[in-house]
């Protein structure tokens, strides 16, 4: 317990050092983890989160330190995690995202963390919600979120962010892909970066065609806004939209898509500690390896594996 | 499900207007498993150690080809100390003339690599020497 509490008793004062070594502990899952993580959770919840994601290179870390700049100006603390992939071969990762938002790091209102996929898939990492939890537990006022930038499948920033920018810029990627990766169904706010280039106008005419096919959430129009992360052009108003759809949030529909965010998390942790229960006492009693040695034979399936698997420790548990 | 990775920051103090080198050694330390958080040209101490503090790194590589490094090395050596982040393990790359080894050691650099040092020395003593200072 010791460890656990002097991390958050210090978090809890804003001290960095406590938030990072605590940000370690979930990312690595050390027996700390979970104690961390319970032992902020009453503190957490004060926090806007806001989520950037769009494909590789559209400048999304270019904005959000335009973006962070923009809040320190009025006053705001900010937390940033950016999220970059793992690559399935190493198990490394080149974390670059912070190179654009180096000029932040001795600001001591603003909280930087690159963090690596580790194989979770969605374009964010395992702990990204701990980590979130643990910055808004710490203080900060706006927590900021990169994903991943493939932009493809990596939609899970819906669970964990109320906002979710999407950013584009012109010449990116087809339209149609857009649509087909399902990245247009989770934007509140559209942004074309690059604005000072010349197509821009035309991609958010595209933009703004795509959006009227697609099916509408609510009663939240998307706004498009154009911007140069570049100089900052647009930044401003980037920031009224976000405002102005915490407002509509507020009206109504945030509490459900906080119930929303809750129970996305609460069955992610109950299918980890079963699945983990489970695992460890078909370990131990040896049967993991005889179901495996049974599906190599193929005298079970995996299905009815896990089936026979879930029954035997269930009738276990009933006979205690 | 725990899952303790190495964590690196490779970064470049001074006025150097490539990074060629530091780009290639941090690749390699990637192919080898690592996670390495680059932040590009340029940096102050303030801001590496500042990032060495956020980023909860490991290890730290500093690279440098200026000739900047004893304005440079000393200022971020202490400001670890200030930190208490002595327990990060720190070694440095580039253009660091013989003389010059034994006073950055002393500083607790603990391992200086010339121009041309192949990636596979680096790695190595990264993974060797990493678990001694945790
Ligand atoms: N011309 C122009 N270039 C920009 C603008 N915003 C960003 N860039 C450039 O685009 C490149 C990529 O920017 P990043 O901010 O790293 O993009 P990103 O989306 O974070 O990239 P990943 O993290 O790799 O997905 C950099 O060279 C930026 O300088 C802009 O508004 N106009
Ligand atoms: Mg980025």
């Amino acid at each position: 317990m010791a460890v656990a509490s002097q991390i958050v008793t210090s978090l809890l004062q804003g001290n960095q050092r406590a938030v990072a070594k605590a940000i370690t502990h979930v990312e690595d899952g050390t027996s700390e983890a979970e104690k961390i993580t319970a032992l902020l959770y009453p503190h957490t919840g004060k926090a806007q989160v806001i989520g950037i994601t769009g494909s590789g290179g559209v400048g999304k870390s270019t904005l959000i330190e335009k973006l962070v700049r923009e809040l320190r100006r009025g006053g705001k603390t900010v937390g940033v995690i950016a999220v970059d992939p793992t690559s399935p071969f190493s198990g490394g990762a080149f974390l670059g995202d912070r190179i654009r938002m180096q000029d932040l790091s001795t600001d001591e209102g603003v909280f930087i963390r690159s963090m690596a996929t580790r194989n979770n898939p969605g374009g964010l990492a395992r702990a990204t919600m701990d980590t979130v939890r643990i910055l808004d537990a710490s203080g900060k006022d706006i927590i900021l979120i990169e994903t991943v930038g493939a932009g493809q499948s990596e939609v899970d920033i819906i669970k964990i962010a109320p906002t979710v920018v999407v950013v584009l810029a012109p010449g990116f990627g087809d339209a149609i892909q857009t649509i087909k990766a399902g990245i247009m169904e989770i934007g509140d706010i559209f942004v074309i970066n690059k604005a000072d280039r010349e197509s821009a106008d035309k991609a958010v005419i595209n933009i703004r065609a795509m959006l009227q096919l697609g099916t509408q959430r609510g009663k939240w129009i998307p706004p498009i806004v154009k911007t140069t992360a570049t100089t900052g052009a647009g930044v401003s108003e980037l920031l009224e939209k976000i405002g102005e759809h915490r407002e509509y949030l507020s009206k109504g529909e945030a509490s459900q898509r906080q119930r929303r965010i809750v129970r996305e998390e609460l069955e992610e942790a109950i299918k980890r500690k079963t699945a983990e229960h489970i695992l460890t006492a078909l370990q131990k009693e040896g049967e993991l390896d005889n179901l495996i040695s049974k599906l190599l034979s193929k005298e079970i399936d995996p299905m009815s594996a896990a089936e026979e698997a879930l029954n035997r420790i269930l009738t276990r548990s009933k006979r205690r | 499900m725990t899952e303790k990775k190495i964590r690196i920051l490779v970064a470049k103090p001074g006025l150097d207007s490539h990074d060629r080198g530091a780009k290639v050694v941090a690749r390699a330390l990637r192919d080898a498993g690592m996670e390495v958080i680059y932040t590009g040209l340029r940096q102050t101490p303030e801001q590496i150690v500042e990032t060495v503090l956020q980023e909860d790194v490991d290890v730290l590589g500093l690279s440098i080809l200026s000739g900047a490094h004893m304005t440079h090395f000393p200022k971020i050596m202490n400001l670890m100390k200030q930190k208490d982040l002595k327990d990060v393990l720190v070694f440095a790359g580039g253009i660091i003339p013989e003389e010059d080894i034994e006073p950055l050691q002393k500083l607790g650099i603990r391992e200086i690599f010339g121009p041309g040092t192949p990636t596979e020395t680096v790695i190595d003593f990264v993974k060797k020497n990493v678990q001694k200072s945790r």
